[in-house]
């Protein structure tokens, strides 16, 4: 199955937009995700492997959070699953910003 | 059809039209949707636009252009040459101007009519209530978490909506927040990301139509909510994507349990965003960056561990022959840009790259970056990686190119 993976996140799936992977529920294809991109581990599941709280993760175009099985739900081949990234941008990256945003 | 609406049924009467304006709408007046009713109502609506930016800027000249009566703008910034890559509504000859002074100037030289309120000044948690109380709807353009959470909060507390925009290199995304039946910013962003773990301006940067495009969509659902018509995007995120030029959708649910506009809120009132978005206030004093960032030793001058070099100690020590091994950590496109000559490992490669950096691991690394946040990041990697002597470069080939060398671009 397909997942399609955020512009901010490309960074660590080498600017690939959607990354294959073969699975039979959406955990599953979230742990063979990181496999395939190891970095991007840190930035989706937390210490103890919880999805973390400012990133969402939508299989087709539902919220895995409001899915009755959550992370559980089973996938087929044609499903896919989208990471939904927090972003702020809006009116600049203007360095005369007060609270830059990390950089 | 269900259509959310903006304007409270007041049963004040809706401003006439003069002949003018009957002629300027013409075709707005033909169309069966707006009418001269639905003009009407736009020429009483009142709209905040948050920020003056690349989002704010075609969305205020839209709503100005289609007859908006009030628009409201709040932003504190003065207008940089940087800007006129995406913010239309200032220009050239506007550099150096406030950018609600400059942004009235276009409004009005669009549309005589259109009343501009100016408030020149940041949004807070002091003053968003006051600010937002007047306005019908209220339009976040902003750049920065804290202010997202600020404006969704006031906006579910008021019962106003919030047509929402937020870009990112060639994404974006849009949806409308904070009415009463639909879910707000925190059912689908409870918490904010950690400073750090955001994409920084290693990957930032924008194209600068993008936010002409979302800016454009924010100003499509707030006219729809003025007039009440279609189906707003309440309950529904959109994503674009501008490379594959693809728009989708998503549903968004009403979170039960939001702290804002769940069952039991417990966000009652405006908190402290920057605390809740782990970001230190503004420093009035110090490298403001480098403060964002964790607990600053202001009389060591160390942040988290790292020395802070600053350019100007840095350019001494090389002119006294003294001449410590330097790593920039930017992006390759960065250091096409302007270099001061160091090596280059991008911050992101620094893990797996260690074995290229040429010195012991006692011996002295003085890190850059643009302007000291990633080199900071990079610093404490290498100290954590065994380096013993590492230090961060205080405002980056920025603060270099400011007060040593000025013939250095800057970006």
């Amino acid at each position: 199955m397909k997942v399609n993976i955020p512009t901010p996140l490309r960074a660590y799936t080498k600017g690939k937009e959607t990354v294959e992977v073969s699975a039979s529920s959406v955990q599953g294809a979230l742990d063979a995700l990181v496999l395939t991109a190891p970095e991007l581990k840190k930035h989706l599941f937390t210490e103890d492997d919880k999805l973390r709280s400012f990133v969402n993760v939508y299989l087709n175009d539902e919220d895995i959070r409001y899915l009755p099985q959550r992370e559980d739900t089973a996938t087929t081949e044609v499903d896919e699953l989208t990471i939904i990234p927090s972003i702020a941008g809006g009116s600049a990256y203007s360095s005369k910003s007060p609270v830059p945003l990390s950089c | 059809m269900a259509s959310a609406t903006a304007l409270p049924e007041t049963g004040t009467e809706l401003p006439k039209l003069t002949n003018e304006e009957i002629a300027r709408y013409s075709r707005h007046l033909i169309l069966p949707e707006v009418g001269i009713e639905g003009q009407q109502k736009l020429k009483a609506a009142k709209v905040l636009c948050v920020g003056t930016g690349g989002l704010g800027a075609p969305l205020a000249l839209y709503l100005a252009a289609a007859g908006v009566g009030t628009l409201g703008l709040v932003d504190f910034d003065v207008v940089d040459e940087s800007n006129l890559q995406r913010q239309i509504i200032h220009s050239q000859s506007t550099v150096g101007m406030l950018k609600v002074d400059s942004a009235e100037i276009m409004i009005n030289g669009l549309n005589k009519n259109t009343k501009v309120v100016k408030h020149n000044t940041m949004l807070t948690s002091a003053n968003a209530m006051e600010i937002f109380k007047d306005y019908d709807v209220i339009a976040d353009g902003t750049d920065n978490f804290q202010t997202r959470y600020l404006v969704n909060d006031a906006c579910v507390l008021l019962g106003k909506p919030n047509a929402y925009g937020s870009i990112f290199r060639f994404e974006g995304q849009a949806s409308v927040f904070g009415l009463p039946e639909g879910p707000c910013y925190r059912c689908l962003y409870p918490e904010p990301p950690p400073p750090g773990l955001v994409p920084s301006c290693a990957e930032g940067g924008v194209l600068g139509i993008l936010p002409g495009l979302v800016g454009v969509i924010q100003a499509t659902e707030t006219i729809k909510l003025i007039l009440g018509i279609g189906e707003p995007l309440v309950g529904r995120l959109l994503l674009v994507d501008a490379l594959g030029m693809s728009f989708r959708t998503l549903k968004l649910r009403k979170n039960p349990e939001c702290p804002v506009c769940g069952t039991h809120p417990t966000v009652t009132e405006l908190i402290d965003y920057d605390q809740f978005c782990g970001i230190a206030p503004p420093a009035s004093v110090g490298p403001l960056e480098v403060s964002s960032h964790g607990s600053v030793d202001s009389a060591a001058n160390i942040v988290d561990g790292i020395p802070q070099v600053s350019v100007e100690q840095l350019k001494q020590r090389q002119d006294a022959g003294d001449r410590p091994f330097i790593l920039d950590v930017r992006e390759a496109h960065e250091y096409a840009i302007v270099n001061l000559g160091a090596p280059l490992i991008p911050v992101g490669q620094l893990s797996s790259r260690l074995n290229e950096i040429p010195v012991k691991k006692d011996d002295e690394i003085v890190v850059h970056c643009k302007s000291g946040g990633r080199s900071q990041k990079a610093a404490q990697e290498l100290k954590s990686a065994g380096f013993t002597n590492v230090k961060n470069l205080a405002g980056g080939i920025t603060a270099w190119a400011e007060r040593i060398d000025p013939s250095l671009p800057k970006y």
